[in-house]
């Protein structure tokens, strides 16, 4: 008997945590929370945002930091300590679970499924090439938020002349 | 607690020996220029401000992300991301730091030009950038 209502303890509780998890999961896509580290904030925010590290697994941090001589056609190199300490920070904080489309793991987060899912719906195909936008690597171009982790539609602020059909 | 005193002034020493002036690093490309090139006659700023604005055999120029206007923003030529001013006048960050300046130097020059600037190079774009109001 007592065992019984244990076991119905537990089960409740875990509906519950289930519960939980969902709903932050479903929030999980628009603001993405990493913890602080200074040194790759500093490092990786010079030319585009600090990407959250849960964007990309592992092995494709890995990949990245081995070539910072030759970064999207830029030399990113940095100092050895430095390069040590955010390489431990991503693979601590990376992404897991099957995040690309292709068996290698992707070096662009635009290659992620996430992206592709969040981006391929409503928006017009040329939105990469338009000049206040430039890239896909530019996420500040809509999302005001995203050096801060905030991708919420809160936070969206589309360009002018930019029109998306909603659903 | 001695120990801590000593450690917190040595900190402060340090932290002061690394924030310098753009002039201090003016003054230290000048020496190292003359010790690439005996001949070294000074720094140009028409020269300085010529190269800042050209390609070197590549892609891009100093402008292509630091704007024709150094006392103006810049737009990364890849990603698009604002880069605050390079001119120090606009941007009192600039040219403080002896590992940022080295950083960037190494990094930029390599992508403008594909090979290290000569201390010439480095001397007169800092003497044409100090012009900026």
């Amino acid at each position: 008997m007592r065992a019984s209502s244990l076991f119905q303890a537990y089960s409740r509780t875990l509906l519950i945590t289930t519960f939980i998890l969902t709903i932050s999961n479903a929030h999980a896509d628009t603001r993405i929370r990493t913890p602080k580290h200074a040194v790759w904030q500093q490092e990786c925010s010079a030319c585009h945002i600090a990407y959250p590290p849960q964007l990309l697994s592992a092995p494709s941090w890995r990949a990245i930091m081995n070539r910072l001589d030759q970064h999207f056609g830029t030399d990113a190199r940095i100092d050895q300590q430095a390069h040590a300490d955010i390489l431990r920070f991503l693979e601590k904080n990376a992404g897991s679970g099957e995040l690309s489309t292709s068996a290698k793991p992707p070096l662009r987060i635009t290659e992620t499924r996430w992206f592709i899912h969040e981006h391929s719906e409503e928006l017009p195909a040329d939105i990469w090439t338009r000049p206040e936008i430039k890239s896909p690597a530019n996420c500040m171009a809509c999302h005001s938020g995203a050096d801060r982790g905030d991708y919420s539609e809160a936070g969206l602020r589309l360009p002018q002349n930019l029109n998306i059909e909603e659903d | 607690m001695r120990l801590i005193i000593t450690t917190a002034i040595t900190a402060l020493f340090s932290l002061a020996a690394q924030a310098e002036t753009p002039v201090d690093f003016q003054n230290r490309f000048a020496t190292q220029a003359q010790q690439e090139n005996p001949a070294f006659t000074g720094f140009s700023v028409e020269r300085g401000k010529q190269w800042y604005a050209s390609t070197h055999g590549r892609e891009w120029s100093c402008a292509s992300c630091h704007s024709s206007n150094p006392a103006a923003p810049g737009q990364h030529a890849t990603t698009g991301k604002v880069i605050g001013p390079l001119a120090p006048a606009a941007n009192p960050e600039r040219f403080t730091r002896a590992d940022k300046v080295e950083k960037w130097f190494k990094r930029n020059c390599n992508d403008v030009l594909g090979r290290p600037c000569t201390a010439q190079e480095k001397g007169d774009v800092l003497s044409y950038l100090l012009t900026i109001r």
